[in-house]
């Protein structure tokens, strides 16, 4: 199997990458974690000496708690939306023949390449005091609403930022399905309705898992979604990580924040692993 | 194959609708010959478009951006392929370790990875150096270039490369005309993905950047934060643009389902 003429050959091939990986990955996120032990002193700034108050302060303060809530919260209202949009409509993707099968895929995962920024733009413009929302509601005969600026706005981006993330898992697991076992199922006298829920959905919610666990993630640690849209008072754990940087100037409870979401990120990721292995184990009996 | 019902087929216009609506307005925005944020209805301007070469800051981030993406991508493909090629046929120990580590920014929240670029810069004293940007910008891209040049060497017929050593040629000659030419669409599809993935970065940039190597990214989300004019949406329709072209090539050349679905 090997080509290689010595040993070393694949260290020789790894090595570059590995390298630039192990300095620029394991050292500086160690670098952060010890950085978020450091003692912070608003004079004299950042201290060669260590406690464990940053954690504590973020742990017990109303403020901090309220943003890590709020930041939960968002992320599992836009996974929710998420999986509500995405999985029907990667359904209905599927049912559909080419070429509008191709084009309507990537008109869905497309904007996926497009930056962050300008999609928050685009949707600053049509969710402010005298965007296109706004003014169809108006033309209809309704008040106008404030959405800028709200929870409302921020849930709306990051859907739409997100939903790609969402339909390529669940179009990849409906690719696996063969049409006509769906077929089968109708043919021995399910309604549609039981052949969707008894036949699609079981291969669909694998997806559907994998997906959310993507979109939770992506949510969570959003930056530029709550940063233009969410104003300077509705902060998320990014915009809150950037201010304790740039504006606050206190690097240790910053990157006491960042860990924290680092961790929380991982613990997540871990536990639907577990979730997705036990139920693909389940299914193969 | 069963039909999409009316029903199915009004909710994907709404799902589509909702998915094209912010970067059509953009598009339509950018025309404007007003100074206000307004759909031009009447008549068509290219002044907007005019008012972003009159903000030099503006014309050197996105030239800025250029070579970053360009050199990244390029230094990323260089250090991809080599490891691919070790990960994928050699048996070595920490084989496993390496490949979680290279896959790793996939799942470190680019916030987080910002900050670590910062702490280490500012200990080493390299904040606002443009060749440790790239080096950040080249670990944040690898990733992508990785699983498709992977993708491409185990999707690889082996026997081709056997003949070749067999008839005498060495093992560089075989990499480089017979190996090489096979992978070329996993490189070439790897590089347009990391390209657009360093020139589109944001939450990580916005840590290490300093003011002689702003992103055009990280230039337009602190223009954002400030104010909002029409030369946001001329400058964002500039990037549609530039997205939806290397879209096309990239879906041309191997299809751009084919390399989003098989990315995460």
């Amino acid at each position: 199997m090997s080509v290689g003429r010595s040993a070393a050959t694949p260290f020789w091939l790894v090595g570059p990458g590995g390298l630039l990986f192990l300095g620029l990955i394991v050292l500086p996120l160690v670098l952060t974690v010890i950085l978020s032990f450091h003692v912070y002193d608003h004079t004299t700034g950042i201290k060669n000496e260590f406690t464990l108050a940053h954690y504590a302060a973020v742990f017990s303060d109303d403020y901090y708690l309220g943003i890590f809530w709020r930041t939960l919260r968002l992320a599992a209202l836009t996974t929710l939306i998420c999986a509500v949009i995405g999985a029907p409509e990667a359904y209905i993707l599927s049912r559909m023949r080419d070429p509008w099968r191709s084009v309507f895929l990537l008109v869905i995962i497309g904007p996926l390449l497009v930056s962050v920024v300008v999609r928050a733009f685009g949707w600053s413009m049509l969710l402010g005091s005298t965007g296109l929302v706004n003014q169809t509601l108006q033309a209809l005969g309704f008040d106008s609403v404030r959405l800028l600026y709200t929870e409302t706005a921020i849930v709306i981006a990051l859907v739409h930022v997100m939903l790609p993330f969402m339909v390529i898992p669940v179009w990849t697991a409906l690719q696996k399905l063969d049409p006509m076992v769906e077929a089968a199922a109708w043919s021995l006298g399910a309604s549609h309705f039981t052949a969707l829920r008894r036949v699609v959905l079981p291969q669909v919610s694998l997806g559907m898992l994998s997906g959310s666990l993507i979109v939770f993630g992506l949510s969570a640690s959003a930056f530029a979604i709550p940063g233009l849209l969410g104003g300077r008072r509705l902060k998320m754990a990014a915009t809150l990580v950037y201010d304790e940087y740039m504006h606050e100037l206190n690097w240790p409870l910053g990157a006491t924040i960042a860990i924290i979401v680092l961790a929380a990120n991982l613990v997540i990721m871990l536990a639907y692993n577990r979730v997705i292995e036990t139920r693909a184990r389940k299914a193969l009996g | 194959m069963q039909k999409n019902g009316p029903v199915a087929l009004l909710f994907h216009t709404l799902v589509v609708s909702f998915v094209l609506a912010p970067l059509v307005v953009i598009c339509l925005v950018a025309f404007t010959p007003e100074n206000t944020l307004s759909i031009p209805t009447t008549s068509f301007s290219l002044r907007w478009f005019r008012a972003i070469f009159e903000h030099p800051d503006f014309v050197a981030s996105f030239v800025n951006s250029l070579w970053l993406a360009t050199l990244a991508a390029t230094l990323s493909v260089a250090i991809s392929v080599p490891a691919a090629l070790a990960i994928d046929r050699y048996d070595f120990p920490g084989r496993n370790a390496l490949n979680a580590l290279f896959l790793s920014p996939l799942i470190i929240p680019h916030l987080v990875l910002g900050v670590a670029f910062l702490r280490l810069f500012a200990l080493i004293g390299a904040t606002g150096s443009f060749a440790w940007l790239v080096a950040c910008h080249v670990v944040v891209i690898t990733p992508y270039v990785l699983r498709l040049v992977m993708a491409s060497f185990t999707g690889l017929d082996r026997s081709a490369e056997q003949a070749a050593m067999t008839l005498g040629a060495s093992h560089w000659t075989v990499f480089q005309r017979v190996t090489a030419p096979m992978i070329l669409p996993g490189i070439t599809g790897g590089w347009l993905l990391a390209f657009i993935n360093s020139f589109d970065e944001l939450t990580m940039s916005i840590f290490v950047t300093s003011p002689q190597t702003v992103t055009l990214p990280v230039r337009m989300y602190m223009y954002a934060t400030e104010s909002i004019d029409p030369m946001m949406a001329a400058v964002s329709a500039l990037m549609i643009a530039l997205t939806a072209a290397a879209m096309l090539v990239l879906d041309r050349a191997f299809g751009l389902d084919k390399i989003l679905v098989g990315q995460k």
